[in-house]
C-alpha cells in the first residue's frame, strides 16, 4: 500500500526545502561556531538535493555537475573554516564559541 | 518500495538535521550530520546520481565529518554549550523567519517546480553506453571547463589558507590586544595563561624578516 | 552542446586565452609566489621576490585587460569556453577597477606586512587569489561561475581578516566574516538551484533567453530563487538588512585588508549583481525593482545614521561604506526602469560610483593604516587623529580630502558620482530615492566632517606617560597608493568627462 503512493519530484524537493530551513534557523539559533558551521553544511546538501532532483526531472546533467563544484567548495570551506576556528581556540583555550561574539552590532 | 525508502530515509536525514540544531553535545551535532549526509546520498542514488553519492559519502562523511569531529575533541569542546542567548530577539525571529520560509514552501508544494528546458546541458543518460560517471565527467570537461578549472585555485587557496592560519605562533609578548579590548566589549579572556599558549619550542617570528619564520614552520608549510 | 562525432573523444570547448588571460596571470602569479616560499623557505629577499612577482601579475593582468577592453570596444563581446565566460565592456570596466584595487592593496600591504610582522608572501598570494576570483566574478556567464568565483573571492578573504594572529579581534572578524560569508553562499546556492529548476538553465544568457521566449505560469520557485540569490549577493555588497557582519569584520581586519574588501569585493559582488539581474532577469523587473529600491534606501538611512554615534575611524569608515552601497544601489534602481535611456544612464551612474568609491576608499583606509602604526592596527579611535593636522599636515590633509570626496564635496569625484547617481534616479522619475539619498548625504556629512574638524581644529592633548609619537615616515608603497588615490579622486572631480565616456562604454544596455 506503500508501494501504491507515487513517488514524485516534489517529495524530494520539499524535502531539501525543510532541510534547508532546518539549517538556516539553527545557523540562526546556535552560538557554538562548530554547530553553525555544521548547520552551513546541512543547507549545502539541501541544495544539493534540490540540483539532483532538477537534474532528474529535467534529464539535464547540467545539475549534477552543478553538485560536484558544491562538494568542492564545501571541502575549501571546511579547511579553511576549522583552520580559523582551531587558530581562535588555541587562543582562548577553555573558551566556549560563546566568547566570541558573533553577530554583535 | 521506492517510496518507502524515501520515507525511512526522509525520516533519518529530518532526525539528523534536528540533531545537529538541537542536540547540546557537539559531537552528537557531528554524528547527525553524518546521519543526514548520508540519507541524501541515498536519495542521490534513487534520483540516477551514483557518482554524487559515492563522492557524497567518501567526502562528507568520509572527511568533512571526520575533520570536524577531529576538531572538536582537538579542541575539547565536547562539553554541553550554555544556552544563554546573547541577542534577545534573534531567536523567535529566527523560528518566525523559518516559519515564513516553510509556508512559502507548503504553499509550492502541490505545484511544478521544475518548469525550465529539458536536457539543456545534455540528457542523463546518453544513448552510447555511458555510465552516470562518464556522462557527467563529460559535462565536467566540456561544459564546465571554465569552473572546473577555478575550482583549483580553490585547492590552492584552502592548502594555503590552512597552513598559515594553523601554523604556530604568537608568543604572549607578541599579542598586541586583548581582543575584547578592541571591540569595545568587557568580557573575560578566559584561560589565557601564557604557559598554555606558548608552543614547546614555538617560534617567535624574526623582527626583522617577517617571511623568515621558522624551520618547523617551513616544514610545515611544504 | 558539443557536437560529438566519436563518442569516444572528448570535444573540449574553445578557449579565448586572451579573455581569461587576467585570471591566469592574477593566479598564475599567486602560485609562483607560493612554490617560491616553499621551495626557497627563508631569506628576507623571498618577500622581495613576492612583491614583485605579485605587482608584475597584477600589472600584466592589467594589460591584458586593456587589450580586452580594445577588442570589444571594435568588434563586441566575447563569448568562450561553453559560453561561462563573456568578456564586454561593463566586465572589463569592473575587472580594470579590481585589478586597480588589488594593485593599491598590494603596495599598501608591502610596508604594512613587515611593519606588523605578518607573513608577506602567503598574504599577496591570497590577495591575488582574491582577485582572480574577483576578475572571474566579473566575466561570469553563469550562475554556477558566479557562485564559484564568489568562493575563490571569499575563502582568501575569510582567511586575510583572520591573519594577524597576534589580534584576538582580527581573528574575530576572520571567524565572524567566514560564519556569515558560508551562510551567504549557501542562501545563493540554493537561489541558484531553484533559479535551475525552473528556467532548466543556469547560463545566464540562458536564462534571459528562456525568460524572453516562455511565460511561467507558475513562478513561484523563479521569485523564489532570485529573491535567494539577491540575498546571498546583498550580504557580498553589504547593503542593509545583509549588512551586519560589516563593521566587526571591517574594524577588526588588518587595514589594508580592510581597504581591499571594501573596494574590490563591494565591486565584484555588484558585478555579479548588476548582471545577473539586468541580463538573466529583465523580464521581471517590476517586481525586483522595488526591492532593491528598499535596500537602497535601507542602506543609506542605516549606514548614514549609524555612522555619526561611531567612535572608531574604522568603524564609522565600514558605516560610510554602507551608506556608499546604497548610493550604488540608487544607481541599479534607476538602471532597472523600462525606459531605456534613463535605464542606461543609470547603470552608468552605478557604474561611475564604483569607479570613484574604490580610489575613495581605499585612499582613506591607506591613511588609517599609517596613523594606526603606533596602536599596531589595534585601535583607532577617534581621539588618536586628534591633532593629526599638527603633526603630520600632509597625512591629515589627504585624509581629509578623501573624507570630503566621500561627502560629496564639489571638486571631488565623490561630488560627480553622486551628481550622477541623483541625475539618473530623477531622469528613472525615482524621485523617492534622489531625495533620501540627498538627505543621507546631508547626514553623512556630519561625520565626515567632524573627523576633519577633530584632525584640524583640536590641539593635541598633552600626553602623559606617552612616548613622543614619530614622525610617521610614509613608506614608498604607501605613498604612492595615497598620491594615486588622491589624483584619481581629484582629476575624476575636475575633468569627469573621460572617466564618464568609458562608464558609458560600459554598460550593457546600450
Amino acid at each position: 500500500m506503500i508501494a501504491a503512493l507515487e513517488l514524485t519530484a516534489n517529495h524530494y524537493l520539499v524535502l531539501a526545502a525543510v532541510l534547508f530551513t532546518i539549517g538556516a534557523v539553527g545557523l540562526l539559533i546556535r552560538r557554538n561556531v562548530l554547530v553553525m558551521f555544521m548547520c552551513v553544511e546541512l543547507m549545502l546538501n539541501a541544495a544539493n538535493l534540490t540540483f539532483v532532483t532538477f537534474a532528474r526531472e529535467l534529464d539535464d546533467v547540467g545539475g549534477q555537475a552543478i553538485v560536484f563544484f558544491t562538494l568542492v567548495v564545501a571541502a575549501a570551506e571546511v579547511a579553511v573554516g576549522l583552520a580559523i576556528i582551531v587558530a581562535i581556540f588555541r587562543r582562548r583555550r577553555g573558551a566556549t564559541a560563546d566568547d566570541v561574539h558573533l553577530l554583535k552590532g | 518500495m521506492e517510496f518507502g525508502i524515501f520515507v525511512v530515509f526522509a525520516a533519518l536525514a529530518l532526525a539528523g538535521s534536528l540533531t545537529v540544531v538541537l542536540g547540546h553535545n557537539p559531537v552528537h551535532c557531528a554524528l547527525g550530520l553524518v546521519l543526514a549526509l548520508v540519507s541524501v546520498a541515498v536519495f542521490f542514488l534513487q534520483q540516477d546520481a551514483q557518482l554524487l553519492a559515492a563522492v557524497q559519502v567518501i567526502v562528507y562523511a568520509g572527511a568533512v565529518v571526520v575533520l570536524f569531529l577531529f576538531v572538536i575533541m582537538l579542541l575539547g569542546v565536547d562539553r554541553e554549550e550554555t544556552l544563554h542567548e546573547p541577542i534577545r530577539y534573534q531567536r523567535p525571529a529566527a523560528l518566525a523567519l523559518g516559519a515564513i520560509v516553510l509556508a512559502e514552501v507548503l504553499f509550492l508544494a502541490g505545484r511544478t517546480w521544475a518548469t525550465g528546458t529539458p536536457s539543456a546541458r545534455g540528457p542523463l543518460e546518453e544513448d552510447a553506453g555511458y555510465n552516470n560517471i562518464e556522462t557527467v565527467a563529460r559535462t565536467l570537461f566540456t561544459d564546465f571547463l571554465w569552473p572546473f578549472e577555478i575550482t583549483a585555485a580553490l585547492l590552492v587557496i584552502a592548502v594555503v589558507g590552512g597552513v598559515v592560519l594553523a601554523r604556530r605562533s604568537g608568543q604572549p609578548a607578541e599579542l598586541v590586544d586583548e581582543g575584547d579590548a578592541a571591540t569595545g566589549e568587557s568580557g573575560t579572556n578566559a584561560g589565557s595563561s601564557p604557559s598554555e599558549r606558548a608552543p614547546a619550542g614555538g617560534p617567535a617570528l624574526s623582527r626583522m624578516a617577517p617571511p623568515a619564520a621558522s624551520e618547523r614552520d617551513t616544514e610545515a608549510a611544504s | 552542446m558539443i557536437a560529438q562525432a566519436d563518442p569516444q573523444e572528448l570535444v573540449t570547448p574553445t578557449v579565448d586565452w586572451l579573455a581569461i588571460g587576467p585570471e591566469i596571470a592574477l593566479a598564475g602569479a599567486a602560485i609562483f609566489i607560493v612554490l617560491l616560499r616553499s621551495i626557497v623557505r627563508r631569506g628576507p629577499w623571498v618577500y622581495r621576490a613576492s612583491l614583485f612577482l605579485a605587482i608584475g601579475g597584477v600589472v600584466a593582468a592589467g594589460v591584458l585587460l586593456g587589450r580586452q577592453w580594445n577588442i570589444v570596444r571594435d568588434d563586441g563581446a566575447i563569448d568562450t569556453i561553453a559560453g561561462m565566460v563573456r568578456i564586454d565592456g561593463f566586465g572589463v570596466f569592473l575587472g580594470a577597477i579590481v585589478v586597480a584595487a588589488t594593485l593599491l592593496t598590494v603596495l599598501l600591504a608591502s610596508a604594512y606586512v613587515e611593519r606588523e610582522r605578518l607573513e608577506g608572501p602567503e598574504y599577496l598570494a591570497l590577495v591575488l587569489m582574491s582577485a582572480t576570483g574577483m576578475v572571474a566574478m566579473t566575466t561570469a556567464n553563469d550562475l554556477i561561475v558566479v557562485f564559484v568565483a564568489l568562493e575563490v573571492l571569499s575563502i582568501p578573504l575569510y582567511v586575510l581578516a583572520a591573519f594577524d594572529r597576534r589580534r584576538l579581534a582580527s581573528q574575530e572578524a576572520g571567524i565572524k566574516y567566514f560564519v556569515l560569508g558560508a551562510f551567504s553562499s549557501a542562501i545563493l546556492l540554493y537561489g541558484i538551484a531553484l533559479v535551475y529548476g525552473a528556467t532548466g538553465t543556469t547560463s545566464i544568457t540562458g536564462i534571459a533567453d528562456f525568460l524572453a521566449a516562455n511565460t511561467l505560469l507558475e513562478q513561484g520557485v523563479l521569485l523564489a530563487g532570485f529573491a535567494l540569490v539577491l540575498v546571498g549577493l546583498g550580504f557580498k555588497i553589504a547593503a542593509v538588512p545583509f549588512h551586519m557582519w560589516t563593521p566587526d569584520v571591517y574594524q577588526g581586519a588588518p587595514t589594508p585588508v580592510t581597504a581591499f574588501m571594501s573596494s574590490a569585493t563591494k565591486v565584484a559582488g555588484f558585478a555579479a549583481l548588476l548582471r545577473v539581474f539586468e541580463v538573466a532577469f529583465p523580464t521581471y523587473r517590476e517586481d525586483w525593482r522595488p526591492v532593491i529600491a528598499a535596500l537602497a534606501v535601507l542602506s543609506l538611512v542605516v549606514g548614514s545614521v549609524a555612522a555619526v554615534v561611531q567612535t572608531d575611524v574604522k568603524r564609522m569608515l565600514a558605516y560610510s561604506s554602507i551608506a556608499h552601497a546604497g548610493y550604488i544601489l540608487v544607481g541599479f534602481a534607476a538602471a532597472s526602469v523600462g525606459n531605456r535611456d534613463a535605464a542606461a544612464r543609470g547603470q552608468e551612474a552605478a557604474l561611475f560610483y564604483l569607479l570613484v568609491y574604490a580610489f575613495m576608499t581605499i585612499g582613506a583606509f591607506a591613511v588609517v593604516t599609517v596613523v594606526a602604526r603606533r596602536r599596531h592596527d589595534a585601535r583607532h579611535d577617534l581621539d588618536d587623529y586628534r591633532g593629526l593636522a599638527v603633526r603630520e599636515p600632509i597625512l591629515a590633509g589627504l585624509l581629509a580630502f578623501f573624507l570630503l570626496a566621500q561627502a560629496g564635496v564639489p571638486l571631488t569625484g565623490g561630488f560627480v558620482a553622486k551628481l550622477q547617481v541623483f541625475a539618473a534616479a530623477v531622469e528613472a522619475r525615482q524621485y523617492a530615492l534622489a531625495i533620501v539619498g540627498v538627505l543621507a548625504a546631508v547626514v553623512a556629512a556630519f561625520f565626515y566632517i567632524r573627523l576633519v574638524v577633530v584632525m584640524f581644529a583640536s590641539e593635541p592633548e598633552p600626553a602623559e606617560g606617552e612616548e613622543a609619537v614619530p614622525r610617521a615616515a610614509v613608506e614608498p608603497g604607501t605613498g604612492f597608493v595615497l598620491a594615486t588615490c588622491a589624483a584619481i579622486t581629484l582629476v575624476i572631480g575636475i575633468l569627469p568627462g573621460t572617466f564618464l565616456h568609458f562608464a558609458r562604454d560600459a554598460t550593457f544596455l546600450l
